[in-house]
């Protein structure tokens, strides 16, 4: 009992000390124990300084029931100074999924995301002084029983529908401050023979002047039909969402408060 | 120790492979000449072998008729053997109620008799059906080994059918799947409902259209009065002398789109959906926060798209 006590007070202890990166020669070791973690490094975070920092929080099913849409949310509202976030899957056949740029909006986002296999989901998080704070969390995609993969991108719906943007606002009550958007797109990861990599490739969310508060750079693993979830934080008026594909088709639409 | 450890292990495996091949199904007299076979009310796992769903058979005249072949080919050859423990009567047609895996994967043991299910259930077998018994191999093991897809070999429709010299009534209906059977045996008031009724255990969602589902649940619930239903066998959950099943079924249904709906319009996300707690009254019912949790992955985007608006 003592020596469990002492554990947590050392672990509270080290807790509240904001950790400092790792020196090249000694990294930290994966909390997710990933054998993948090594490349991750190297080419993900292309060797910059990094740590792991549990104020990083990725949410997502232990089990995802479905492979094809794993919810993620990605709250890195404790760690000031963000300029990046760049979010990949160490088991996906194409490692990045998106990178967000909260210019001026709280750092949460969340989305779904394609899954090839059990796989860690991570967040890594850059701050104004360049070091990269990683969080994440390990999803298993066994599917369920009765549980069949949607068929995705067999409905013809995005053909009459591509780059349809409906959106909606919540300006009270506890998502106050909430925007969610959907955008209709295949998402095709160009990983099936016969059908090439087709994507949404950036979302910019501005105030009304025209001021960017929010960017996303969009890889193929987001979902289908994506749909993210932010925060406007203390923009004020109707917002503007553009956004464009791989293939050049744009979107442009205008979010009344 | 060690050697402790080892005869452990020996007599555990020994007691899962005693477990994998023994489905003990006993056939439950439930009217004139219709037996059942009570699955558990569960997840499919390695303990139970994938025994989670009713099926059942009519004793005719002139033959047995099999509702529904559950989730192996052992499965399959068990009840097979159980039926003949029955009666020494011919199989004169076996019916796949719908395309979930535990309805049809036992079909092989039935190779010599044909196989009738609607249009849209043969469709569903023969493009799914290989990808759901790899589910059901991941999931259970074993007891899966040598099951292969039989796809039914007879369409059937709605209306008047007579089999083993027993009058039947097909209802082909729609709303847990795209194809969905109620079988009805008029001679003992019987109706097999296939997994549009669940009773006291969640409903499974992968393929459901929610307001066709609870259209369909009217209609059944018209057929139970307007026949005189005695015996209610749902797919999964225990057997009724009453309509309670169905409104059982509708509640949960109502209760979930509502759920979901509601979760939408709040700006809840996907995760945010998930962590929802159920209502007291569905926390105790065997499966209900998985099934709840799959429910979400399948249905929640829909209720989504549609709290959302166009813009200019």
């Amino acid at each position: 009992m003592i020596k469990l006590t002492g554990a947590l007070a050392c672990t509270l202890l080290l807790a509240s000390i904001a950790p400092l990166p790792a020196p090249a020669a000694e990294r930290p070791a994966d909390p997710l124990a990933s054998p993948r973690w090594g490349d991750m490094e190297k080419g993900i975070l292309s060797g910059a300084p990094y740590v792991f920092d549990a104020r990083v929080k990725v949410e997502a099913p232990a089990t995802a029931e479905n492979p094809l849409n794993v919810p993620v949310t990605i709250d890195a509202t404790g760690l000031s100074d963000v300029k990046e976030i760049l979010v990949f899957a160490d088991f996906n056949p194409i490692l990045e999924i998106l990178r967000f740029y909260p210019d001026a909006t709280p750092a949460y986002l969340g989305f779904r995301v394609k899954l090839q296999q059990s796989t860690p989901v991570r967040a890594a998080v850059r701050t104004g002084d360049g070091v990269w704070h990683v969080g994440g969390t390990l999803v298993t995609t066994v599917g369920g029983g009765c549980t069949a993969p949607s068929m995705g991108s067999t409905s013809s719906e995005w053909q009459k529908r591509l780059n349809e943007v409906t959106t909606r606002t919540w300006n009270e009550g506890p998502m106050s401050g909430r925007l969610r958007m959907r955008i209709i797109h295949p998402m095709d990861t160009g990983l099936i023979a016969g059908i090439p990599p087709f994507h949404i490739e950036s979302v910019v969310l501005s105030d009304e002047a025209g001021r960017p508060l929010a960017r996303l750079e969009v890889s193929q693993p987001v979902s289908e039909n994506p749909v993210f979830t932010l925060n406007r934080g203390s923009a004020a008026g109707a917002l503007q969402a553009q956004g464009r594909d791989n293939n050049g088709n744009t979107f442009n639409v205008r979010i009344p408060q | 120790m060690r050697r402790f450890i080892s005869m452990l292990v020996a007599c555990l495996s020994c007691h899962a492979w005693a477990a994998g091949s023994d489905y003990h199904l006993a056939p439950l007299a439930i009217a004139q000449g219709v037996y059942a076979f009570v699955g558990e009310q569960a997840d499919f796992d390695p303990s139970n072998g994938g025994n989670i769903v009713n099926t059942g058979f009519i004793v005719g005249a002139e033959g047995v008729i099999v509702i529904d072949t559950g989730p192996s080919r052992r499965y399959g050859e068990q009840m097979r053997a159980a039926i003949a423990r029955i009666t020494p009567k011919p199989i004169a047609l076996v019916i796949n109620t719908h395309h979930h895996p535990d309805h049809f994967l036992g079909n092989q043991a039935f190779d010599d008799t044909r196989i009738g299910a609607l249009a849209g259930t043969r469709k569903g077998i023969a493009a799914e059906g290989d990808a759901f018994a790899e589910n059901l191999f991941r999931l259970t093991g074993d007891w899966m080994s040598g099951t292969e897809l039989r796809v039914p070999d007879q369409i059937l429709e709605a209306g008047p059918l007579k089999a083993g010299g027993r009058s039947l009534i097909l209802l082909a209906l729609e709303g847990h799947t795209d194809a969905d059977l109620a079988v009805f045996d008029a001679d003992s008031a019987t109706l097999f409902t296939g997994d549009l009724v669940f009773n006291l255990r969640a409903p499974t969602t992968p393929n459901a259209h929610l307001a066709h589902w609870k259209d369909t649940l009217r209609a059944l619930d018209t057929f139970m009065t307007t026949q005189r239903v005695r015996v209610l066998v749902p797919g999964h959950g225990p057997i009724a002398r009453n309509a309670t099943p169905i409104a059982w079924t509708r509640d949960w249904l109502t209760w979930l789109d509502t759920h979901l709906r509601e979760a939408a319009a709040d700006g809840l996300d996907m995760n945010e959906t998930l962590a929802r707690p159920l209502p007291e009254a569905y926390r105790n019912i065997p499966v209900s926060g998985a099934e709840y949790r799959r429910s979400v992955g399948h249905l929640f985007p829909a209720a989504e798209a549609g709290s959302l608006q166009p813009n200019p």
